[in-house]
């Protein structure tokens, strides 16, 4: 007969009180693991997004991240080739990488000068088919796919813009675009005619010979823009682009001003014949547990063999803020939940100490006066908290892992912020080891907390007025 | 064996403003293994005196020893080990651990005194068919009548061969056929095992078993009466053993 084995009696003693106290404990146990897992998959399921996106890692010019979007021109890495060969042979580097791929960033202005309209772009050249790569990355195994770039099998001089700028441009209806309403009274010819007017020789020489299949299909004819950006000299200059696709991007911001070309194409209209620079080389790593990995090694390429071209590595939080700042939002209300459930449960315990330490005065003063050392008391009480952290958590964890099965086979979607295309709703429970055990864990550490105080009482007792409770 | 001796026995419990002398300057040795009971009106402070003898309570002065032991200046846990091995308990309402078995219940004693496993059983099984009851070792204390609770008890008291086994009001809750049947029990159980009883109790059946009686009243020590009103002890044939 263990301390163990008596605290388990006395729990079974008043089965209805074990129970109610239990049915607390496996509810908080629940709906922490439940919150937690389905936090957890939206941290992930960001960082998944932002890594298709972007890569884990980025190169850039020394203070491009701060200030280079002002000019991404003046910002270019030259040799950018060199550096990526580098890379793809280094022996650190090489095992851990899917993809490496250059980007460059350019600002400019979009115009459809058969309709007098024009506005202010951020351009984005890519190189289609690694862009495509990247956006295949999955280690977290999420149900949905990622739709490859829409200038895939394009010509050099297409363009994808955002739902925004098409709107804009007046390009809804030629680009088929659902949802994109249009304005209600078109510009009028006379401002037309005179934006026409103001723009520049180039530009208009440029439109007036795209003028010309005007007749053509609306869409063929209507989706062709002009995109007018600053080259390296400061210069004005020109592309046309068959624009293929508008496309929501799920933040207006974004919609209203984003353009996605070839990288050759940006190249063009920002370098023209001089040696082309990208903004970024974008890196992207089999897992993000190798991050810290690949930046030390980085670190030391560019202070070695790429110190002249003065860059640096900012990885993907750095990158993209609001992960740090959806991610920190989730755990705030994690930790608020939980410490609201260890709040609950440890009244919960304590309630039920309390009472049976009132219940059991007689025999706690009979097993003082049998021989009972005070701190064997403790042990026995606390023990018996214990014991129910044990059995609560348990139990809470195989429900958390049914409950979780259920909801990420029950075919729920729901809309992330920023995203255009609903994603299934799943909560990570299993496979989460570090949650479960810290929630486990913690609930046996909040019901021995609650159970102490109680088990302190129940020592300190005087052995006569405790063999006279009545 | 040495004797229980106790001196200059002060004790008084403070009831709000009221301050209740219970004890007071109690002078005694009690012989050991001998059947003493201590008798005494209600209130008279037997139970008290019980309680202070069993170190389960403490008295405001005055010196108890017990096994030789000066008990007064033990700390709380060695207070505790001294109950274990050298003083049984036997309660009026029994006090049996409701959980567990008559079996473990005469052996939780025994744990505490970190006895191995297999002599312990064996011991269990000793006590429990000297109290007749090796037919209902698996059962709790529920399951069993008040007097087999109090077999159990009794054997638990002997479980540790304490050399001071203290009975309080052993018989209040029997009635007097099962009440007779403790007391022979405990009789011959104190004599086989050559234990020490202390006893305290109005039960004329207690008193008349006893070897030695000791009258409390107002929390001092009386000369013995010549005769109880129940008519079952006089001061002739049993001996009171106050100290001079």
């Amino acid at each position: 007969m263990n301390t163990l084995s008596l605290a388990w009696r006395n729990l079974l003693r008043n089965r209805r009180r074990s129970m109610t106290t239990l049915l607390a404990m496996v509810i908080g146990v629940v709906a922490i693991l439940l919150f937690g897992g389905y936090s957890g998959n939206i941290n992930l399921g960001l960082q998944t997004g932002f890594v298709r996106d972007s890569g884990h890692l980025q190169i850039q010019r020394q203070d491009y991240f701060l200030y280079g979007t002002g000019n991404p021109a003046a910002y270019g890495i030259r040799d950018y080739q060199r550096v990526i060969e580098v890379i793809k042979a280094d022996p650190v580097l090489a095992p851990m990488l899917t993809v490496v791929t250059p980007t460059l960033s350019l600002g400019g202005i979009a115009g459809n000068f058969s309709a007098g309209v024009s506005r202010t772009v951020v351009g984005n050249g890519i190189v289609v088919d690694e862009q495509n790569q990247l956006r295949l990355w999955n280690d977290y195994q999420f149900p949905d796919e990622a739709r490859p770039s829409p200038l895939s099998n394009t010509a050099q001089n297409a363009a994808s813009i955002g739902v925004g700028v098409a709107r804009v441009l007046q390009l809804c209806a030629a680009l088929q675009v659902n949802d994109c309403p249009q304005a209600k009274a078109p510009l009028s010819t006379t401002n037309a005619a005179a934006d026409a007017a103001s723009a520049p020789d180039d530009i208009s020489a440029l439109s007036e010979l795209e003028a010309a299949p005007k007749s053509s299909s609306p869409a063929e004819a209507g989706a062709r823009i002009e995109l007018l950006a600053a080259n390296t000299h400061g210069a004005p200059n020109v592309a046309a682009l068959q624009v293929v696709k508008a496309e929501m991007l799920g933040v207006k911001e974004l919609d209203d001003m984003s353009i996605t070309l070839h990288l050759k194409q940006a190249q063009q209209l920002i370098y023209g014949n001089d040696a082309p620079q990208v903004t970024a080389i974008v890196l992207q790593l089999k897992h993000t547990e190798q991050m810290a990995a690949a930046q030390a090694r980085l670190s030391q390429l560019l202070q070695t063999e790429f110190k002249s071209l003065s860059l640096e590595v900012h990885d993907y939080a750095t990158l993209n803020p609001s992960y740090g700042q959806i991610t920190g939002m989730f755990a705030a209300i994690f930790s608020f939940i939980t410490l609201l459930i260890g709040a609950i449960v440890l009244f919960t315990v304590g309630n039920t100490m309390s009472m049976a330490v009132v219940e059991r005065t007689v025999e706690i003063g009979t097993l003082r006066a049998i021989g009972l050392r005070r701190g064997g008391i403790r042990r026995l009480f606390v023990c018996e908290g214990v014991l129910l952290g044990l059995v609560g958590a348990g139990l809470g964890v195989l429900m958390a892992l049914l409950f979780a099965y259920i909801i990420n086979h029950s075919g729920l979607s729901w809309m992330p912020p920023g995203n255009t295309d609903p994603v299934a709703l799943t909560v990570r429970v299993w496979g989460e080891p570090n949650m479960i055990l810290g929630t486990a864990i913690g609930l046996l550490l909040v019901a021995a907390i609650s159970a102490w105080w109680p088990a302190r009482r129940a020592a300190q007792l005087n052995i006569v007025d405790a063999l006279r409770h009545v | 064996m040495s004797a229980l001796h106790i001196s200059q026995l002060y004790k008084h419990y403070q009831l709000d403003a009221v301050r209740v002398p219970a004890l007071i300057d109690i002078n005694l040795d009690i012989q050991p293994q001998r059947f003493t009971v201590l008798s005494g009106p209600s209130g008279s402070g037997k139970t008290t005196l019980l309680n202070l003898i069993g170190c389960i309570d403490k008295p405001d002065s005055g010196e108890i020893i017990i096994a030789g032991q000066q008990v007064g200046k033990l700390g709380d846990n060695a207070l505790a080990d001294f109950r274990s091995r050298h003083i049984g308990f036997i309660f009026q309402n029994f006090n049996l651990l409701p959980v567990l078995t008559a079996f473990e219940n005469i052996e939780y004693p025994l744990i505490l005194t970190k006895m191995p496993a297999a002599k312990r059983k064996a011991r269990v099984a000793q006590l429990l068919d000297a109290v007749g009851l090796s037919d209902k070792a698996r059962n709790l204390p529920g399951q069993l009548s008040g007097g087999q609770r109090q077999r159990v008890a009794i054997a638990r008291a002997l479980a540790t061969e304490p050399q001071w086994v203290l009975a309080d009001e052993p018989t209040a809750n029997l009635d007097s056929q099962t009440g007779a049947a403790i007391i022979q029990l405990m009789r011959r159980m104190q004599r086989e095992l050559k234990v020490s009883f202390v006893f305290s109790s109005h039960d004329p059946q207690v008193l008349a078993a006893a070897d030695d009686a000791v009258f409390i009243r107002d929390g001092q020590l009386q000369p013995m009466p010549a005769k109880t009103a129940l008519g079952s002890v006089d001061s002739n044939n049993n001996q009171q053993q106050v100290a001079a």
